[in-house]
């Protein structure tokens, strides 16, 4: 499923934080949106996937969800969003619960999830006996449980260590090799971006525009490969630039108290 | 590590420690008991005058004597009756109403300047006024404790459901749940830590107006029985009456205390 964005602005009150995006996300494809704090990226993914209503321009979807798609767009949170009550499968299943399924289809669809995720032997802990890691594992066992036509992550390996992260973005490029789910991947980090997206959309400060969009023409599971290391570094670099002295800005500006 | 003299060798004092404290089971039993021999050995040497504090002994065989005839279980059973439909029809409606001014707007605007103005009431000022309306019977008690607990419960239900994390709100929108799904699934147990912490108090101020009201006008209750027992100065009896109540509220909070172990167990 391809997703399109049209002249998308928004405001809140006030403050601009989005002005005229168009942006088109291929179909297997993971675009990556980074930019400096404040730039609207936030905003602009929770429009994508239909939670914030946009105060111009629309976003439409084109082309079929794939088979036995329950959530066409589902998010992955930076804090996870697990409800601390409830077990790891407990968590899984929670976006099953309204909807039918025949025989023992939504106990399968979990145990898969779990399995690909590497969290069979968690299923019975609660999220509280868990790792950061291990609570972004069921996050992402949640989001493929109903096999969207959409990913949406906002950040969602900021609230971990250093180490943590490589695992985890190990393991989220092995499950979209298997799964090519049409992703949109909100970070800050070079380093993510560069390994994990096909194509990184670049945010000016705010108002957000998009200020570029730059391609990394290396398959995903080339991109550790030494033969491209000059490739990927030139193209990070080519990234810093581009945020090096918005960032700067940003992190200068004083917020205006409201 | 050295300081001052080089090349002489002292250990790092330890400054750590402390502001820790944690129960010991049994220095709680042995100041108990303390305090109980300490009373009875006044009370038998003549220092306490047995006509205002009696003994410890004497008001164990009063309540043994009260048990014994059958005018605890009389006593009791009113006041049980009276506080378990008074606490459970108030908690019922406040936490119907309370919850609804979490979740709906326009019963927040409606709820909140009413329940501002008529929580300070102490309610056992309206038990006159309850009496007018439903005789001296018991719906009038009942009515007060109800009135009592009713108001902390929407307070304490409405601002858990307040607490209840955004995010997670936001969360089941993002997978399509279905409203009543989120409110049942994601807000209710949400908001079950405040709620359970709202029980404790409605219970301790239900256990008050349940005294209260039985002093002002019953037959039977502990608050009848304690004060018939103070005007008959059988200061024995009326002491008896306070170990009672003290039980009661102690087996209140240990059931509370369960129900929490119970629903809580996730924390
Ligand atoms: N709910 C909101 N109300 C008002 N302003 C907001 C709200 N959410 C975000 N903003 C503002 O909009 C701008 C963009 O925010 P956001 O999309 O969260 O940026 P990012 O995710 O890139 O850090 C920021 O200046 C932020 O302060
Ligand atoms: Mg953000």
């Amino acid at each position: 499923m391809d997703l399109i964005v049209e002249g998308v602005s928004h405001r809140y009150g006030e403050v601009q934080a989005l002005d005229d995006i168009n942006l088109r996300v291929a179909d297997g494809e993971t675009l990556a949106l980074i930019g400096p704090s404040g730039c609207g990226k936030s905003t602009l993914l929770s429009i994508m996937g239909g939670i914030l209503a946009p105060s111009e321009g629309r976003v439409a979807a084109e082309g079929a969800a794939p088979d036995g798609c329950l959530n066409p767009f589902t998010y992955i949170f930076q804090d996870f969003a697990l409800l601390p009550w409830r077990t790891v499968a407990g968590n899984v299943g929670l976006p099953l619960e309204h909807h039918r399924f025949d025989g023992d289809g939504r106990a399968r669809r979990i145990a898969e999830a779990l399995s690909l995720t590497g969290l069979g032997e968690f299923a019975d802990a609660y999220p509280k006996q868990l790792s950061g890691g291990m609570r972004q594992r069921v996050g992402i066992a949640r989001a493929i449980a109903v096999r969207p036509a959409l990913l949406l992550l906002d950040e969602p390996l900021s609230a971990l260590d250093a180490q943590t992260r490589e695992l985890l973005m190990e393991d989220l490029i092995r499950i979209w090799a298997r799964e090519r789910t049409t992703s949109v991947y909100v970070t800050h980090n070079l380093n993510e971006a560069v390994r994990l997206a096909d194509r990184v959309a670049v945010l000016s400060r705010r108002p957000g525009r998009i200020k570029e969009i730059v391609s990394v023409p290396v398959p995903l599971d080339e991109r550790t490969e030494r033969r491209h290391a000059d490739l990927i570094e030139t193209i990070r670099e080519q990234l810093w630039r581009l945020i090096v002295d918005e960032a700067k800005d940003a992190d200068r500006e004083l917020e205006s108290v409201a | 590590m050295s300081i001052g003299d080089s090349g002489k060798e002292t250990s790092v004092r330890f400054r750590g420690g402390g502001f820790a404290p944690r129960p010991k089971r049994w220095a709680s039993w042995l100041a108990f008991a303390v305090i109980i021999s300490a009373w009875q050995i006044a009370s038998m040497s003549g220092a306490l005058p047995a006509l205002f504090l009696p003994s410890p002994y004497e008001i164990a065989l009063a309540l043994q004597a009260i048990a014994a005839d059958g005018t605890l279980a009389r006593h009791l059973g009113a006041s049980l009756g009276r506080i378990a439909w008074g606490w459970s029809l108030g908690t019922l409606a406040g936490l119907a109403v309370g919850i609804s001014m979490g979740i709906w707007s326009l019963a927040r605007s409606v709820g909140i300047p009413i329940v501002s103005a008529l929580f300070p009431i102490p309610k056992i000022a309206l038990l006159p006024l309850l009496i007018l309306w439903f005789g001296i019977g018991e719906p009038s008690k009942v009515a007060t404790i109800l009135l009592g607990v009713f108001f902390p419960t929407v307070i304490s239900a409405y601002s858990a459901v307040d607490n209840v994390p955004r995010n997670l709100i936001r969360m089941g929108q993002s997978f399509d749940m279905p409203y009543a799904q989120i409110v049942r699934k994601i807000v209710l147990p949400g908001a079950m830590p405040g709620i359970l912490a709202g029980f404790r108090i409605s219970s301790s101020i239900a256990l008050i107006l349940l005294v209260a009201a039985e002093m002002i006008g019953a037959e039977f209750g502990i608050g009848a029985f304690i004060l018939s027992a103070g005007n008959l100065m059988q200061t024995d009896q009326l002491l008896a009456g306070v170990v009672l109540l003290s039980m009661l509220g102690l087996l209140i909070s240990a059931l509370l205390a369960r129900l929490e172990r119970r629903v809580l167990k996730w924390r």
